[in-house]
């Protein structure tokens, strides 16, 4: 039986200075780097499949197979790309990684790198966080300093360069395909696949995106062997992982688990619920994600318990809500979210996350007409699976979940403003003077 | 506003073509095609060479456009079209410190609105516009990746955690009284430009400033210090199925 908590990456990050070299290397770091280096790169592949690390940024897919796509008889160079465009909202577990351990990511890169057969990889960091680009650029020179990247990698013939690129305020760069187009200089927007970046991804050429947490877990699997990871978590969701509290409870933060703790076990970790009140809904996995209630509180929170539960455990980012805040608020603020991110590319997602938009502030205003709860959902209808990329499947299920667990709540809307029903400053963490529509 | 037109969404639209104003130079050149060589293919550098031109002219100008297009070989409208695609590109001068609250719905339900309008009524802005002076624009944010702080701000892409009117109140008098303000979670606040000089590619020293981890980074690594809970040993072995069917 594990503990309830089993910090594995963020073990550190409470140590001075844990984002330098020196800092790192006398806790073990960079251990897995030289003997990945030791290792047959398909040696590493087998391994990483076999531990199970499955995919940290939300999809859930295996890593190691992701890797095993790339056509090493393609003549083009292959690159690795790691996607640091932290954007989901609820979502906030690798910018603390990358703030307080940059290292971590740096040696996951290197043998993933290796692994995979690239020379040139790219952290793409999302540009609104100064200060966690500063250690990432730091980190990367350090570890040029010291020989681990650059040419010939400690003797063994083998060259790696890290470009640390900071974005500049785009969500859709979060998806895979609009990262290569944006990483590439252009707009960032969602390309048709396939073909998939493994085969054809940044310059045409053979690219694996992954997750700063997905490559961060891999030193930790060197080190420890598949067994060892795969000795946490449930039968299909292996290892540990970050889960992010965020919200109505006491004590917000990072807790890292094995995969399958409940949200119940969460939640008492982290103080409880405000007190006098209870828990409302929650978003298991960032807001693209559909809102779950109370009632799903003792589930499992791994890929399957929440895919059995009509969610996704996405990036695990747990938004928490009590009884005070109107889901009719929230929805339109994340609806809002979605419509300010949609690149436009795709008619449905551009127009339609306007149009619900347009309808549910009538429903926060309590203006909205008898019938527009199905009106609602039949844009939602119309936009859900219809455009290159899952953003607007992300605002739709912000709506139609929303909707499946409190349609009376937005009945309401028909007569009554959801400030009136909700009173705002009730919701908030400080008392507010005035008016706060 | 280009005076061609006007456009449906005011927040839209093209860069400033009617300020011509640039202090880009040679050496601002010479860093461009130095940000170009960084990349296997040079136009990869575009999205920090527009941070580069923000961190010299305080917004997108036209000259930087030009610049960044004579140095990738590729045409202004290509350049432009990107540059008005993100939301950290400014198409008017940003403040000499750049504010932003996040109003995203975890932010917005746990204060961040109230914050927002505070910040308005404080600095006699509205989102979107700089103070007269020049001293400070606010931005209404997306979420800023630092949830479990909320509400929370920012200055020049600086993390200021758990915020409330009081916090935010001083914040914005020591900035418009130019007085030295130190990030929760980072370094001591320099200025918007300078910022964008460092992501741009070009780092100012500051990294070590600052703490490892704020407060809610460490809420899990804490309790399970005290309870002296841990990851298995590195021998440990898969559950046999029976157990987890158990389970």
């Amino acid at each position: 039986m594990t503990d309830l908590l089993t910090p594995v990456l963020s073990e550190q990050w409470g140590t001075p200075n844990s984002w330098k070299l020196a800092r790192y290397e006398a806790t073990g770091g960079y251990r897995a780097m030289r003997k990945a280096l030791t290792m047959q790169p398909a040696d590493l592949i087998t391994l990483v499949k076999d531990a199970n690390l499955r995919g940290r940024g939300g999809a859930g897919f295996p890593t190691g197979m992701k890797w095993s796509f790339v056509p090493q008889d393609n003549p083009n160079p292959k690159y690795l790309v790691v996607n640091a465009d932290e954007s989901e909202p609820g979502t906030c577990k690798d910018i603390p990684l990358m703030m307080a351990t940059p290292h971590t990511l740096v040696e996951g890169i290197i043998i993933s790198s290796f692994a995979i057969n690239s020379h040139t990889a790219f952290i793409y960091c999302r540009g609104e966080v100064l200060h966690v680009i500063r250690r990432l650029q730091q980190a990367v020179r350090e570890a040029y300093a010291a020989g681990y990247l650059g040419k010939n990698i400690l003797g063994t013939g083998y060259d790696l360069d890290i470009i640390v690129h900071a974005g500049a305020g785009a969500y859709i760069c979060g998806e895979e395909t609009a990262l290569l187009d944006s990483l590439e200089g252009r707009r960032g927007q969602p390309r048709l696949r396939p073909p998939f970046p493994a085969v054809a991804g940044l310059y045409a050429s053979p690219t694996v995106v992954n997750n700063v947490e997905s490559i961060s877990s891999v030193p930790s699997i060197v080190n420890h062997g598949a067994d060892w990871f795969q000795s946490m978590g449930t039968e299909k969701s292996k290892g540990y992982t970050l889960y992010s509290l965020s919200g109505h409870i006491k004590t917000p933060g990072q807790f890292e688990a094995p995969l399958g703790v409940t949200l119940r076990e969460l939640i008492e970790l982290g103080g409880g619920m405000r007190d006098g009140h209870e828990l409302k809904f929650f978003t298991p996995g960032g807001s693209s994600t559909p809102i779950l209630t109370g009632e799903h509180l003792d589930l499992p929170m791994d890929y399957e318990g929440m895919a059995a539960a009509g969610s996704m455990l996405g990036t695990k980012a747990l938004q928490i809500f009590d009884d005070t805040t109107s889901v009719v608020r929230t929805t339109l603020r994340f609806v809002e979210f979605y419509k300010h991110e949609s690149c436009g590319k795709c008619t449905p997602c551009r127009e339609g996350t306007w149009w619900l938009v347009q309808l549910l502030m009538k429903f926060e205003a309590g203006t909205a007409q008898e019938g527009d709860v199905d009106k609602l959902l039949d844009i939602c209808d119309n936009i859900g699976g219809r455009s290159f990329c899952a953003l607007a499947d992300g605002a739709v299920a912000a709506v139609t979940s929303a909707v499946k667990y409190f349609r009376s709540e937005f009945e309401q809307g028909y007569h009554t403003p959801a400030w009136e029903l909700f009173p705002y400053e009730k919701s908030a963490l400080f008392a507010a003077e005035g008016d706060v529509r | 506003m280009s005076g061609h037109f006007e456009s449906h969404f005011p927040e839209s639209g093209s860069v400033d073509y009617a300020d011509q104003s640039t202090n880009i130079d040679e050496t601002t050149i010479d860093e461009l095609r130095e940000l170009a060589g960084r990349y296997p293919q040079p136009r990869s550098a575009l999205l920090p060479m527009l941070h580069l031109v923000q961190s010299v002219d305080g917004r997108i100008s036209p000259r930087g456009i030009e610049a960044c297009a004579d140095v990738l070989g590729i045409t202004t409208a290509q350049v432009s079209g990107v540059a008005t695609f993100y939301t950290m590109y400014k198409r008017r001068p940003a403040g000499k410190q750049h504010v932003g609250v996040c109003t995203t719905a975890l932010c917005a339900v746990m204060g961040g609105d109230i914050l927002l309008e505070r910040a308005k009524k404080r600095l006699g802005i509205d989102e979107g516009q700089t103070t007269p002076d020049g001293q400070i624009s606010l931005e209404r944010l997306e979420c800023n990746a630092a949830c479990d702080y909320a509400p929370v701000m920012m200055v020049n892409w600086e993390f200021f955690d758990n915020m409330t009117p009081q916090k935010a109140d001083e914040l914005l008098d020591k900035l418009l009284a130019d007085e030295e303000v130190v990030s929760s979670r980072g370094a001591v606040i320099t200025t918007w430009k300078e910022a964008e000089r460092v992501l741009a590619g070009f780092p100012d020293g500051r990294a070590d400033e600052g703490p490892s981890a704020g407060p809610a980074s460490l809420a899990g690594v804490e309790i399970a210090r005290e309870k002296n809970w841990k990851a298995p040993a590195a021998d440990a072995k898969p559950a046999a199925p029976e157990q987890e069917a158990a389970q």
